[in-house]
């Protein structure tokens, strides 16, 4: 499902004495089936941006077309039931979407407020449960009573479970064990590739960005600045540090080799793999020239 | 120097007592921590490193064995004297804040410990300025980003200047370059003052820069020791939910497509100064 943002505007509390404005003129098109992600500083406005993606705030400038629906600054925006079932939001902080009385109820419940029959849902919850490491006893604890990165496996549950069309990922590994985090991270890029989710991912892992997306937008003071290719985006370091970001390690580690080597490795390496291979490669390359 | 500020002899605290079939959170822990350590405390999810923080200022009380800060048996009545030399950063922000503004939640602690109002101000401006905050004295806590909520709930432990900063999953929502602000400012503070820091952290790479680790499993403690002891045990890791740091993780692949390295890579720079060798000698 293709979604534009076009010249959003948005302003906390408008109209009060304690109006915020976050969001300034942002453009940014996400093509059905791409993975995005949104990078940028701290209070730059990506979760404000995400927000958008599934109506939860409405631009107060501007429009954000969703598949077909179109939600317009001034406009009074109508059943919105759809566009929510079909973009699922894992919030960045997972209290903010848990409130059902037991681990299971919570997951189940997205499925069967759209219909889905209790049978089904609770096939689901379990299965998904076991698959983002969960123990089997948590199933009948509230969420409350659950460590902070088993309160976030609940929450991406509950959000997976709905089977959503485009997945919207708020800081998903915040708070995650290292092993979670690359687990949970390559089941989403699976289901991505599988089912042909649209994924938008929120993330301070330049890592993650560059691994995983074929697209990123820099969001910068309420703007967003820049979107390209990831090995466009971190090839230029100067435009980085204007938006007080950092390439991936695997790129620093890169440049400081060839600083000290005087050599240059073959293109930009985006992930690790990528990396012990150019190094691999150049080493060899070395050798032979001997 | 030697003083233990913090230690568990032996703790072990279920959060529900009634339930036999619950293992307990934490079991028959015990540690101590020295002052002026900066300690990192590291483990799976729900292996047990909140509850130990809690267990730590006194929000929970152990059903059997002894919690020891600065020098005093943790109980109902020392409790509030030694929390008055603690800072502590909850995991959610969110559950921490009580102010209606932002300074005034960063006062709220100074203000029980009687700190008289000109210092109370000044010390809620100069911990705000710490984290790059200042600009938002007035805005609503619940009402900021994500990355915002949490440098303000680390000014609030800072501007109490305790002895001993508890920082749970503290920076886990800011940008690369504002954690290592924020930890770079601590370490500062570390020099000055002799403050002592047990981090909670899944970074590994924060976690290297401690002076000691303790790696916590099922409740357990799994391993305790410098970094490089820890980092060094290699592949056990992964099975306790935990990875090798960046560098360690290059220097493995490297040796799998038959770049052989000697010895262990720890940090970045290492990595760098042995590929040079490797490179030069050839
Ligand atoms: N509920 C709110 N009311 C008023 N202002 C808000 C609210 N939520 C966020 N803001 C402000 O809007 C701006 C953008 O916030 P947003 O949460 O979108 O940032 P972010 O890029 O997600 O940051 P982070 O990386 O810290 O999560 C910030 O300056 C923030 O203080
Ligand atoms: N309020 C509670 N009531 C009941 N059980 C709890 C409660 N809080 C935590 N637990 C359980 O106690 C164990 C330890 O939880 P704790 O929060 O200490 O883990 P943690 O190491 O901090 O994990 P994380 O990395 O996910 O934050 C977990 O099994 C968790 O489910
Ligand atoms: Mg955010
Ligand atoms: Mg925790």
């Amino acid at each position: 499902m293709d979604i534009l943002l076009q010249e959003v505007g948005y302003s906390y509390a408008e109209n009060t004495p304690f109006e915020k404005r976050a969001l300034h003129h942002v453009n940014i098109h996400i093509p059905s089936g791409s993975y995005t992600a949104i990078i940028g500083h701290t209070g730059s406005g990506k979760s404000t941006v995400l927000q958008h993606l599934n109506a939860l705030l409405k631009p107060t400038e501007g429009s954000v077309v969703i598949g077909d629906r179109k939600v317009e600054a001034g406009v009074k925006a109508k059943n919105l039931r759809d566009i929510r079932r079909q973009v699922g939001i894992v919030f960045q902080f997972p209290e903010q979407q848990l409130f059902e009385e037991t681990v299971l109820k919570d997951i189940m419940f997205g499925p069967m407020n759209y219909g889905v029959p209790e049978e089904e849902a609770k096939r689901r919850a379990v299965e998904l449960a076991a698959q983002l490491g969960l123990p089997p006893e948590a199933l009948e604890k509230s969420p409350f009573d659950l460590s902070g990165g088993q309160m976030r496996r609940v929450a991406i549950a509950g959000v997976l479970a709905m089977e959503p069309e485009v997945l919207v990922l708020d800081e998903p590994t915040a708070g995650l064990d290292p092993k979670g985090r690359r687990e949970i991270m390559d089941l989403f890029h699976q289901l991505h590739v599988q089912k042909g989710l649209t994924t938008v991912l929120v993330t301070h892992s330049m890592e993650d960005a560059a691994r995983f997306a074929d697209q990123i937008a820099i969001m910068h003071n309420g703007k967003c600045v820049v979107s390209g290719e990831p090995r466009d985006i971190f090839a230029n370091e100067e435009q980085l540090m204007d938006y007080r970001l950092e390439p991936p390690r695997t790129v620093k580690l890169q440049r400081m080799l060839e600083a000290k080597l005087g050599i240059e490795l073959d293109g930009i390496s985006l992930t690790e793999e990528a990396l012990a291979k150019n190094i691999a490669l150049a080493l060899a390359k070395g050798r032979e020239t001997e | 120097m030697d003083l233990n500020i913090m230690s568990f002899e032996n703790v072990t605290f279920t959060y529900m007592p009634e339930d036999e079939t619950v293992r307990p959170a934490v079991e028959g822990l015990s540690f101590s921590i020295k002052q002026g350590e900066w300690i990192a405390l590291v483990g799976h999810n729900g292996s047990g490193k909140s509850t130990i923080a809690k267990l730590m200022n006194g929000l929970l009380f152990p059903q059997s064995g002894t919690v020891t800060a600065m020098d005093q048996k943790m109980s109902e009545e020392s409790l509030w004297k030694i929390r008055s030399q603690m800072g502590m950063v909850f995991q959610n922000p969110d559950n921490q804040f009580v102010g209606a503004t932002v300074q005034d939640d960063v006062a709220f602690a100074l203000e029980n410990n009687g700190v008289p109002h000109a210092e109370m101000v000044q010390r809620v401006h100069e911990s705000l300025r710490q984290v790059k905050m200042e600009e938002y004295l007035n805005h609503e806590p619940h009402h900021l980003s994500g990355g915002q909520k949490q440098r303000v709930a680390i000014a609030g432990a800072l501007a109490l200047r305790p002895r001993l900063l508890i920082l749970d999953e503290a920076t886990s929502m800011l940008d690369p370059q504002g954690r290592m602000e924020v930890i770079e400012t601590i370490r500062e503070l570390r020099e000055a003052t002799g403050l002592t820091v047990i981090s909670i952290t899944h970074d590994l790479e924060e976690a290297a820069l401690a002076d000691r680790i303790l790696v916590m499993n099922a409740g357990h403690k799994q391993v305790e020791g410098t970094p490089e002891d820890v980092f060094f045990a290699g592949n056990k890791l992964t099975e306790l939910g935990l990875d090798l740091p960046f560098a360690m993780r290059i220097s493995k692949l490297l040796t799998e497509a038959g770049v052989q390295l000697s010895g262990e890579h720890m940090s970045e720079d290492r990595l760098v100064e042995d590929l040079w060798t490797f490179y030069s000698k050839k």
